[in-house]
């Protein structure tokens, strides 16, 4: 937790928001994608994210083909599944439930606490 | 973050393991009081209260085992354990536990002996500054390396860039006198640069500047450089000795240097005393400055590679020019040869390693597998216990590593049994190892030598564990109740059939290696020497000083020794000879016929020169073909006359008579000698060697005297035996010329082969080891079926099977197994042969008869192997077997 | 912990322990008792994983321990803030904080 590297729950998270987003995409794209929506504050790379894709299409929350990308070179493309939809909503909520608390956590000062 | 403090808490958990577990036991207890007290104030009464905390808890003791298990200080607790725990389970099987340690020390033994003498020659640089910027130059004329002329060298000095210092060297051998026994020294005679270019400097004392190198004068003064072990050998290390005056050859020497002790000089191993060349820089052309007799050495500039500095050299042959002139024979028209020293070193015997290597590698693995059969073996009984484990709790991963430790700390004694082994043997290897393998003063077993046994052992014990832990594994994966399952035993034997196969094909491999060797020492000795070798005794004795300088002395000198010598009883017959045949001399000029043309440009003019005394070739044993010896009145001022021996005559005369052809040894410019007969062929490098054109002529025909010669002695019986009362007879003529290298032709012809010999010595080892342990995997075994499967012998007995059944049974087994690796064996032999190339001789590397009688020796040997299983499988009987579960 | 994002509240818990013993000093238990009250029930801390936890933080250097006497003359292990350790506090506070605000930035942007 010493850099901005992005923890693996999270980043199925992000993963799945984009597909979300922005519709069926290669892991390049959603590096990218990741990346610049959070102004750089977090870097992706491929090491961390392949095992994480990997998982996602195990576990049937994203499904993977094969297509060209943008200078026509062969890449596998991800979208998300409806069971994928459906794991995004759970994951989100329950993320902005642990963010909330960890949130309440910082708030507390020492008067509060007894 | 801190690591202090972690040091300092693992250590105290491993110090004060009581007090660290009291502490986490008071922690997770007053964190259960506190969780108990937090429910009572919930509502609950105290018991109540305590037992939904316990609840919430889990099990106090993972609890506790869960936060003590974090710390460094486990991971080195839990491996002591498992050592012990290792170390128990070796004692209580202790016999296999000592054969399959003695197995590994074997192996290991072997491989560390022979990384000590290769790791000098194929890793270790040179021990000179910066040694790769060494390189070794030729002349390259005709295509091969040919010593340098003082005056290539010179040109060399003044037109190169590309080199820092160059320096030429040649044997030089004085007689030390002035001491009560002369000894002859081996040293040689160098350019003032010499220790420069090596980049080693005296201890003690100075170098050679070119001061000390001016041409040579009579009167001196003459300066020596010695060596560390000659100051110590002869000089009993005493520190004034720089600055004394020694007498070499009957001349005075000043000594002003020392080298440091440990120097080693690759390029001169004997040499013991150094001293300066003194050659005329006005350069005569018929003076020995333009002879091809030195060895050129040269450190090329750190800014240049080797490859430019080789290019320079090539340009320097090519572009000729008016300031430095060359003469016909070293015109230089075929450029330079050039190699680094490295490599030089290596080139020679590399094939010979390599197949050393393999051979080590082979012997290596056969023991692994050996070792590892064993482990599956006794791994058999060990499921139930393994299973039993498992069910208590232990992980899968604990298990493991403790299976892993076992044979680590196995291989750990096996290990230190093979340096043991190897330091014992690594003298043997020295003394027994041909004198070419170079830098065999270097062999020893050394840091790096016990690191590469210490990494060795390690890998050899995790690869000898793994199939054993793997199969440990299955046996206790969760389920695995301790019974006997079939599936499991299945795969157990299957595993341990390969193995054995596996052996069985390497052995066979080794077994193949030794037999062609010795094939090949065999042919090498049916080889005809040309010369009876039996009762000869011969010895070099030397005529040095001033007082020989002359020819008529030197050659009374050596008249008045063969007279006393033919006084000793027991001598038969006595003759000089300037060369001896197997001595290692080579010393050979171009002869050219008259009647014949020259020879064809391909054709090799040379023939080995003897300058022998009359009586020599009956002294020898070397039949007289044609025409008439050479004989006493072929002196001094009479014709001069010469003998040869058939084969060259053959060659070079075909359809002439030999008998009155002329010919020169060595310039055009010489004299005619007249061939009046003809002898057998005598071989003079190596037996090996069918081609060896000689020229005999008499001694004082010759345009020198040669001041070495060797003395042939024929005695009736035991010629050995007449060494003291030759010597005795030599020293009444003159008791200061050193006589040296006594031995017996028949020590000359078995020394001649000593690098085939050295070889097969090896192989022979490797092999015979290999064997016994393949007859031994083969016989556990199928010992061990046996064992298994008597309920099934039982079965079959009662069912109707003969004796003889139960036996071709075991039988069966044993030789499918022995034949597939017999099969695999030979085609991997076929293979590893070629490694072996250079050292055959007489057998090709594919010889069926060595192939044949190896197969045919494995297979009696596994026959022996399966008896004894077969006859225990034969006595089982059926009541008792069908018991026995 | 029994939480629905299980590996982010691990990547987080030595986060949490440091700021709840920031406060003030506290035992394991306490410790606890206090994050299941702030995340109203949500974070269920497992006995184990805790106490290694501050065993761990406390070798890194970030936490003291001191043993002080209970009211049954027991002992209780009680772990504060050292110097380092508020450091390496405000250092996984700010980090969290960009890593959650860029989370939240992903979860937000429709395209």
């Amino acid at each position: 937790m010493k850099d901005t590297d992005v923890r693996q729950g999270t980043l199925a998270l992000m993963v799945l928001k984009t597909l979300d987003v922005l519709g069926p995409l290669h892991g390049y794209g959603i590096a990218r994608r990741i990346e610049q929506i959070s102004g750089d504050l977090l870097t992706v790379n491929q090491g961390t994210l392949y095992p994480v894709l990997l998982k996602l299409e195990q576990e049937g929350s994203i499904a993977s083909e094969w297509g060209a990308s943008e200078n026509n070179r062969k890449a596998r493309f991800y979208r998300l599944t409806r069971q994928g939809r459906k794991q995004l909503q759970t994951e989100a909520r329950s993320w902005e439930q642990t963010a909330a608390i960890i949130e309440r956590f910082f708030a507390v000062k020492g008067e509060d606490v007894k | 973050m801190s690591l202090w403090r972690e040091l300092a808490r693992g250590l105290r958990g491993l110090i004060n393991r009581p007090a660290a577990d009291r502490d986490i036991a008071d922690e997770v207890e007053q964190y259960v009081d506190e969780a108990a007290a937090s429910f009572e104030a919930r509502g609950l009464s105290p018991e109540e209260a305590r037992r939904a905390a316990l609840r919430e808890l889990g099990s106090v003791t993972a609890v506790r085992e869960q936060v003590r298990a974090y710390g460094w200080e486990n991971i080195v607790e839990t491996t002591l354990a498992d050592v012990r725990y290792a170390a128990r389970r070796l004692r209580r099987y202790p016999i296999h536990a000592l054969v399959a340690a003695l197995t590994l020390a074997l192996g290991i033994g072997a491989s560390t002996a022979i990384f000590s003498a290769v790791n000098p020659v194929l890793f270790q640089p040179l021990p000179y500054p910066d040694p790769q910027r060494l390189m070794l130059i030729w002349d390259g004329q005709g295509g091969s390396r040919l010593d340098v002329t003082f005056g290539t060298y010179r040109e060399l000095i003044a037109r190169n860039r590309s080199f820092n210092a160059m320096a030429v060297m040649r044997p030089m051998q004085p007689t030390l006198a002035g001491v009560a026994e002369p000894e002859r020294l081996d040293g040689e005679y160098v350019s003032a640069d010499y220790f420069r270019v090596l980049g080693v400097r005296p201890a003690l004392g100075r170098d050679f500047e070119a001061a000390d190198d001016p041409p040579y004068d009579p009167n001196g003064p003459f300066v020596a450089i010695v060596s560390d072990t000659l100051w110590r050998r002869r000089f009993n290390a005493d520190p004034t000795l720089v600055g004394r005056q020694i007498l070499l050859n009957d001349i005075p020497v000043t000594v002003i240097g020392i080298m440091p002790t440990g120097f080693e000089n690759v390029l001169s191993p004997q040499s013991e005393i150094w001293s300066t060349l003194r050659y005329d820089p006005a350069l005569p052309f018929n003076g020995r400055e333009w002879g091809h007799h030195l060895r050129l050495v040269a450190r090329v500039r750190p800014e240049i590679d080797l490859d430019r500095a080789s290019h320079e050299l090539q340009e320097i042959a090519k572009a000729q020019l008016a300031d430095f002139e060359r003469p016909q024979w070293a015109s230089l028209q075929d450029g330079f040869i050039a190699h680094s020293l490295q490599d030089e070193l290596t080139r020679s015997v590399r094939p010979a390693l390599v197949a050393i290597v393999g051979a080590v590698i082979l012997l290596l693995t056969i023991a692994c597998v050996n070792v590892t059969n064993l482990l599956l073996a006794q791994g058999a009984s060990r499921r139930g216990e393994l299973s039993v484990r498992t069910a208590l709790g232990a992980s899968r991963a604990r298990i493991i590593r403790q299976l892993l430790a076992e044979t680590l700390l196995l291989a750990s004694i096996g290990g230190a049994l093979g340096i043991v082994l190897a330091h014992t043997t690594v003298d043997a290897l020295v003394t027994l190892s041909p004198p070419e393998l170079p830098r065999s003063g270097a062999i020893v077993v050394d840091r790096t030598v016990l690191a590469f046994t210490a990494g060795l052992t390690t890998v050899i014990g995790l690869l000898v564990g793994l199939l054993p832990a793997l199969n440990g594994f299955r046996a206790s994966a969760p389920g695995g109740a301790p019974q006997q399952s079939t599936r499991i035993a299945s795969g157990h034997q299957l595993t341990r059939r390969s193995l054995v196969v596996v052996q069985v094909a390497l052995a066979l491999v080794l077994l193949v290696a030794a037999g062609l060797l010795l094939r090949s020492v065999q042919r090498l000795f049916a080889m005809p020497p040309g010369f009876d070798p039996t009762e000869r005794l011969t010895m070099q004795v030397q005529v040095a000083g001033q007082r020989f300088r002359d020819a008529e002395t030197s050659h009374r000198f050596f008249d008045s020794v063969l007279e006393a010598v033919r006084q000793v009883p027991g001598v038969t017959a006595a003759a000089f000879t300037s060369q001896l045949p197997l001595s290692g001399d080579e010393e050979a000029y171009g002869v050219h016929f008259e009647s014949t043309p020259p020879a064809a440009a391909e054709e090799d003019p040379s023939a080995y020169r003897y300058a022998v005394s009359p009586g020599y070739f009956a002294a020898m044993g070397i039949p007289l073909r044609t025409g008439r010896a050479l004989d006493s009145h072929d002196g001094a001022g009479a014709p001069l006359v010469a003998v040869i021996n058939e084969s060259f005559a053959r060659r070079r005369l075909p359809g002439l008579n030999p008998i009155g052809q002329r010919l020169h040894i060595g310039p055009n410019s010489g004299p005619w000698f007249t061939v009046v007969g003809v002898v057998g062929d005598v071989t003079q490098t190596s037996l090996a060697v069918t081609r060896s054109d000689a020229v005999y002529i008499t001694a004082p025909q010759w345009r020198f005297s040669d001041n070495a010669r060797w003395l042939v002695v024929r005695s009736q019986a035991d010629a050995a035996a007449l060494a003291p009362a030759i010597r005795r007879a030599i020293a009444a003529i003159d008791r200061n010329q050193p006589i040296i290298r006594v031995a017996t032709m028949e020590e000359r012809v078995r020394a001649s082969a000593a690098d085939r010999r050295f070889a097969l010595l090896l192989f022979e080892a490797f092999a015979t080891t290999a064997l016994i342990l393949a007859a031994i995997g083969t016989y556990s075994l199928l010992s061990g079926s046996v064992t298994e499967r008597t309920r099934e012998m039982g079965v079959r007995s009662a069912l109707g099977a003969s004796r003889l059944d139960i036996v071709a049974l075991v039988f069966r087994q044993g030789l499918t197994l022995t034949g597939l690796g017999i099969g695999i064996g030979l085609g991997g032999a076929a293979v590893a042969s070629r490694a072996l190339v250079t050292l055959l001789f007489g057998v090709t590397r594919l010889d069926s008869a060595t192939y044949a009688g190896v197969a045919t020796l494995l297979l009696l040997v596994s026959i022996l192997a399966c008896a004894m299983p077969a006859w225990r499988a034969a006595r089982v009987r059926p009541s008792v077997a069908l018991r026995f579960e | 912990m029994d939480a629905p994002n299980t590996d982010v509240i691990q990547g987080t818990l030595d986060m949490l322990i440091l700021k709840t013993v920031s406060l003030e000093p506290m035992h394991g238990f306490g410790i606890t008792r206090r994050v299941e009250q702030v995340s109203r029930g949500v974070f269920k801390v497992n006995p184990g994983s805790l106490l290694t936890a501050l065993n761990r933080l406390e070798r890194a250097g970030w936490l003291e321990a001191e043993w002080r006497q209970t009211a049954n003359s027991r002992r209780a292990k009680y772990y504060s803030l050292t110097r380092a350790g508020r450091k390496q506090l405000e250092e996984e506070t700010s980090s969290w904080s960009r890593r959650a605000s860029a989370v939240a930035r992903i979860l937000k942007a429709e395209a």
